[in-house]
C-alpha cells in the first residue's frame, strides 16, 4: 500500500519537476516583457532531441553535449526573440502571444522535418542499480530531474533576486518606459528573457528524455502543463511555478495510479479552470500584485 | 550661447503619431536654474520633456546638451550623459520594493568593479528622503501617491543627474504634498546644484521656485521671461493663475 504510494509519489514528483521548469520558463520571459511565451514546451523537446543528436547521434561526450544543446536552446530562443518578437515590439501583447503559439506550430514543423515522429531517449546519466525506498523504486535518473531542477531553481532565484539585472530585468516588464529611463536597455532584457527561459527549458529536456522519452509533438502537451504550474503557483511568482508543478505533477501520478490513466491529462486543466474561477491571483500572488499586472 | 548654457532646443519639432505636437521651438536652460514650463493641457509640455529624454525622437531641429547633440540618442543613452526624466506619475516600479526601485536608479552606473559604491548614494537619498527609509522594504505600489512621487524623485538622483527634468510632479497630490515636493525640488538646486527643467499645470506654484519660465501655448513658445514678469504678466494670470481680472 505504502510502496504504491511512495512509488506514483516519486514518479509525479519527476514530472513535475519538469513542470515546474517549465513553468519558471513561462514566468521568466512573463515577468520581463508580460508576454505569455506558449512556445515554451518546443524547447524541452528541443533540450531532449538535441541531447539525442549529440550524444547518441554525433557521439560527443556527454558534458560537451549537454553545452552544445544549451546552446542550441538558448540560439533558438535568441532567433526567436529577435525575428519574431523584436519587430513588432510595439504592438499589443495578445498579438504577441499569438505569435508565439505559431513560433510553436514552426518549431515543432522543423523538429518533424529533423527528426521524424519516432520517439527518442539516450541512457540516463549515471549507470547504476535504482534505489529503492519502502519498496518503491527510483531510478537514478530521477534523482537527476531532481537535482537538476533544485539546481536551476536556486540559480534563477539568486539572479532575479540578487542580482541587479535580474531585477532590471523585472522593472522591463512593470514599466518599459520607466526602465528606459533609468538606462535599462529593454529591447536587451527581453531577449536575455527569451534566452533564459529557452535554456531552462532545455534543461528540463535533457533531464527528462532518458525517463520519458522525446518525440517532436511533446511540446503543447508540456507547456499546457507548466503554464497550470504557473498559474497555479501565481503567474510570475518564482517559488509559484515550482510548488505548482510538483503538485500538478504529483496529482497527475496519483490520478493515473488510483483512478484511471485516461484522467492524467484532465488533471492539470480542471486545476488550472479551479484556479482561474476561485483564486486566478494563484497560490503566492496576493491579489493586490495581481491587480498591479498588465495580464 | 553663455558658457553657462546647459540645454540648448532650436527649432525642434516633434510628431506624435499624426499630430504636430512641438512646432519650431527654441528655449534654452543655464545650469543651475528652475525653470518652469507651464500650460494647459495638449501645450505639449509633456512631448517636449519626453523628445529631451529620448523616449520621443525630433522630427526636425536640435537638442544640445553641454553642447553635444543629443536628439538621435535613445532614452537609455541619454540618462548616462546625466539627463534624468522623471515622468507623469511617477512611474515607479510598482511590485519592486522602495530600496530595489533607487538601486534600478542607479542602474547605468553599476559596474562590478564599484558594486558597492551606490550604497553611499542610498544613504545620502535616504538622508534627503527619510520617509522612502522607513518603507525601504515595503512595494513601491503600496506608497501613497505623494510618497510614490518622492520615489521617482529619488530614483532619478540615484542616477547622479546634472539636469532634471520633472513632468508634473504635483499631479493628483494635496496641496501641502504638493508644497513640501516643490521645496524638495527647491532645495535639490540650491544645495546640490541641479539644473531642473520643470512641467507644471499648476502655474503658481512652478513659477514660485522658478528662476525663468516659458508659456507653452499648442506647442509653440507662447511667452518667456523672468518668473516674477510671469507671475505679474495680466495675460498669464488669466490664462493660467485662474485670476478673473473682470471682477
Amino acid at each position: 500500500m505504502l510502496t504504491v504510494f511512495l512509488q506514483f509519489l516519486f514518479s509525479g514528483l519527476t514530472v513535475g519537476a519538469v513542470y515546474a521548469l517549465v513553468g519558471m520558463g513561462f514566468n521568466i520571459i512573463y515577468n520581463a516583457t508580460s508576454i505569455i511565451n506558449l512556445a515554451q514546451g518546443e524547447f524541452v523537446v528541443i533540450g531532449g532531441l538535441m541531447m539525442w543528436f549529440f550524444t547518441s547521434s554525433v557521439k560527443l561526450p556527454f558534458v560537451l553535449s549537454v553545452l552544445l544543446t544549451i546552446l542550441t536552446a538558448g540560439l533558438i530562443a535568441f532567433l526567436m526573440e529577435r525575428l519574431t518578437i523584436r519587430p513588432i515590439q510595439k504592438t499589443d501583447l495578445l498579438l504577441m502571444i499569438m505569435i508565439t503559439i505559431s513560433v510553436s506550430i514552426v518549431l515543432r514543423g522543423l523538429l518533424m522535418f529533423k527528426f521524424g515522429k519516432d520517439p527518442y531517449g539516450y541512457p540516463p546519466f549515471t549507470e547504476g542499480e535504482p534505489i529503492s525506498i519502502f519498496g518503491a523504486i527510483i531510478q537514478q535518473q530521477a534523482l537527476w530531474v531532481i537535482g537538476v531542477t533544485a539546481v536551476s531553481i536556486v540559480l534563477l532565484y539568486i539572479f532575479f533576486n540578487k542580482t541587479l539585472i535580474g531585477k532590471a530585468m523585472k522593472a522591463c516588464a512593470v514599466d518599459p518606459v520607466a526602465a528606459r529611463l533609468v538606462g535599462i536597455n529593454v529591447s536587451q532584457m527581453v531577449m536575455l528573457s527569451f534566452i533564459l527561459s529557452g535554456v531552462v527549458g532545455a534543461i528540463g529536456g535533457i533531464a527528462i528524455t532518458p525517463i520519458s522519452l522525446m518525440e517532436y509533438d511533446k511540446g503543447p502537451m508540456l507547456a499546457v502543463k507548466g503554464f497550470c504550474a504557473a498559474i497555479l503557483g501565481g503567474l510570475g511568482r518564482g517559488r509559484g511555478a515550482i510548488v505548482g508543478g510538483f503538485t500538478i505533477g504529483v496529482l497527475e501520478s496519483m490520478t493515473a495510479g488510483y483512478l484511471h490513466s485516461g484522467l492524467k491529462d484532465a488533471v492539470a486543466l480542471i486545476i488550472l479552470l479551479l484556479v482561474l474561477f476561485y483564486k486566478p491571483a494563484g497560490i503566492f500572488g496576493s491579489s493586490a500584485i495581481a491587480r498591479l499586472r498588465k495580464f | 550661447m553663455t558658457a553657462d548654457t546647459m540645454l540648448v532646443l532650436k527649432n525642434v519639432d516633434v510628431h506624435y503619431g499624426k499630430i504636430h505636437a512641438i512646432k519650431r521651438l527654441s528655449l534654452h536652460v543655464n545650469r543651475g536654474e528652475i525653470v518652469a514650463l507651464i500650460g494647459g493641457n495638449g501645450a505639449g509640455k509633456t512631448t517636449l520633456l519626453s523628445a529631451i529624454s529620448g523616449l520621443l525622437r525630433v522630427t526636425s531641429g536640435e537638442i544640445k546638451y553641454n553642447n553635444i547633440m543629443i536628439n538621435n540618442l535613445p532614452a537609455e543613452e541619454i540618462v548616462k550623459k546625466g539627463i534624468s526624466h522623471v515622468p507623469e506619475r511617477g512611474l515607479v516600479f510598482k511590485p519592486l520594493t522602495v530600496e530595489d526601485n533607487l538601486l534600478l536608479g542607479a542602474y547605468h552606473l553599476y559596474s562590478f568593479a564599484n558594486r558597492n559604491e551606490y550604497k553611499k548614494d542610498l544613504l545620502q537619498v535616504y538622508k534627503m528622503f527619510p520617509v522612502l527609509e522607513e518603507r525601504r522594504k515595503q512595494l513601491a505600489g503600496t506608497l501613497s501617491g505623494g510618497e510614490q512621487q518622492m520615489l521617482a524623485i529619488a530614483r532619478a538622483l540615484m542616477a547622479k543627474p546634472k539636469l532634471l527634468l520633472l513632468d508634473e510632479p504635483s499631479m493628483g497630490l494635496a496641496p501641502l504634498i504638493v508644497k513640501e515636493i516643490l521645496a524638495y525640488i527647491k532645495r535639490l538646486r540650491d544645495n546640490h546644484g541641479l539644473t531642473v527643467l520643470l512641467v507644471e499645470q499648476n502655474a503658481r506654484s512652478a513659477l514660485q521656485i522658478a528662476d525663468k519660465g516659458y508659456v507653452l501655448e499648442t506647442g509653440r513658445v507662447l511667452l518667456q521671461g523672468s518668473a516674477e514678469d510671469l507671475l505679474a504678466n495680466r495675460d498669464v494670470q488669466r490664462a493660467y493663475l485662474g485670476r478673473d481680472l473682470d471682477t
